[in-house]
């Protein structure tokens, strides 16, 4: 991960060995966050696996506050759902 | 509000196709994230569970969210394949690469969650992540066959190659780590080369862990797919000809034509099992009676595994890998200090 940015409010995050699955599914859970006045993300090159990942966030709160807020909503999202399966799975066999 | 929830597939394009439901873009509704929210309103409903195949319903995420799981089962999931093949001896028509290539597509009934990775660099592989496979097979000719025959059958022995000729060497103290497991390729009957008297193949296989990006060989599932629910609304009631015309319009089981008062009503029974042709476009008369739309976040998805892991554990596997790959990111954003 490398951050760049000029002043603390809009960053953008270089994330190596990522694509389409973490950068997509990231990007829509930052969007969700009020606070955030612009958020996406792009592949530079497609032989390379790096994606520049940009948040843009409104007044001054700092960009890696809903940045670790996506990715901790985004954990939260995969926890719910793979316990939600698997009581499924479990219910579906007994 | 139609907007929001429907994708809606008119004649000659698909319209409201991105998601826009962040804060903001809609006043009066509530779309900032919410947890609670999201977990009162998501269900996953099991449709279907077969031998090696899982249809089952998401309800209430989002695209983003569907297709990383479905590009992480095609492409992120870990299995054993064969990745090194030591030719001793191969006298058969079947190049060294060629017979390669073919042992390494063949799945291996090995759970990858007993394995590690190997590391970078190391040629010889130990025991925890590597399995070792032997093919040795040797064709001869049947003394005892009939003088005319020519059935292959009956003139040589061993003239096939299949995958259950395949055996497991241990490898160290793998028979102390796996007593009563049964390394061999899923499928006994997959046909791996020919041969005829005096050819014979010695091949020693080593299997190693690695991801479907890397090699499609690694892939768990032989193909993992979602599409979205159907929802097909009658504009208008539709009646008589009209109504059987619609019913050859769409797949058979989606409209059925009830008898109302003598006259034949139309009514859409089951929307889940069309394909969407877009059939009704092309006649002019039912054209504009018919809305044809999905529901945005009903996601249908179908997994059929390789037979290595069963798709229910594929699906979970998947799902906890998204959660490693944020993990990571949430370390690395903890231990590195952003200036």
């Amino acid at each position: 991960v490398q951050a760049d940015g000029t002043d603390g409010n809009c960053v953008t995050f270089v994330l190596h060995d990522e694509d389409h699955t973490l950068g997509n599914s990231l990007r829509y859970m930052v969007m969700k966050n009020p606070d955030v006045e612009f958020c996406g993300y792009c592949i530079t090159h497609p032989s390379e696996s790096k994606i520049n990942f940009r948040i843009q966030t409104r007044g001054t709160l700092p960009a890696v506050e809903p940045f670790r807020k996506g990715l901790n909503d985004l954990m939260g999202v995969c926890q719910h759902v793979l316990d939600t399966f698997e009581v499924r799975v479990f219910l579906k066999s007994s | 509000d139609e907007m929001r929830d429907r994708v809606v597939l008119g004649e000659f394009g698909v319209r409201n196709v991105h998601t826009t439901d962040f804060p903001g873009n809609y006043p009066g509704y509530e779309d900032a994230w919410d947890q609670r929210r999201f977990e009162e309103a998501f269900r996953v409903d099991i449709i279907r569970e077969e031998e090696g195949a899982l249809e089952f319903d998401m309800v209430g995420i989002d695209a983003a969210i569907a297709n990383a799981f479905r590009r992480i089962l095609l492409a992120e999931v870990p299995t054993m394949a064969v990745e090194k093949v030591f030719v001793y001896n191969n006298t058969s028509i079947v190049q060294d690469e060629i017979l390669a290539h073919r042992l390494g597509l063949i799945p291996i009934r090995a759970d990858p969650r007993l394995f590690e990775y190997r590391n970078q660099g190391d040629e010889e592989g130990t025991e925890i992540d590597t399995l070792q496979f032997q093919l040795k097979i040797k064709c001869s000719r049947n003394p005892q066959a009939a003088k005319e025959s020519s059935d292959p059958n009956e003139l040589y022995f061993n003239h096939k190659v299949y995958s259950k000729h395949m055996t497991w060497v241990p490898l160290g103290n793998q028979t102390d780590l796996f007593p009563d497991a049964d390394f061999r390729p899923v499928h006994d009957d997959i046909l791996i080369a020919l041969l005829r008297p005096g050819q014979e193949i010695d091949v020693l296989m080593h299997c190693v862990k690695g991801i479907g990006k890397d090699h499609a060989k690694f892939s768990p599932v032989a193909t993992a797919s979602y599409r979205l629910l159907p929802d097909i609304t009658l504009l208008q009631p539709i009646e008589d000809e009209a109504a059987e015309m619609l019913q050859k319009c769409f797949s058979p089981g989606v409209i059925e034509i009830q008898n109302i008062k003598g006259k034949k009503v139309a009514r859409v029974a089951n929307a889940r099992l069309d394909t969407f042709s877009r059939e009704v476009f092309r006649h002019e008369g039912l054209k504009n009676l018919v809305r044809l739309a999905r529901v945005r976040n009903h996601y249908i998805f179908s997994v059929e595994s390789t037979g290595i892991l069963p798709p229910d554990v594929l699906v979970s596997e998947a799902i906890k890998i998204l959660m490693g790959k944020c993990q990571r990111f949430l370390n690395e954003l903890d231990s590195v200090p952003m200036e």
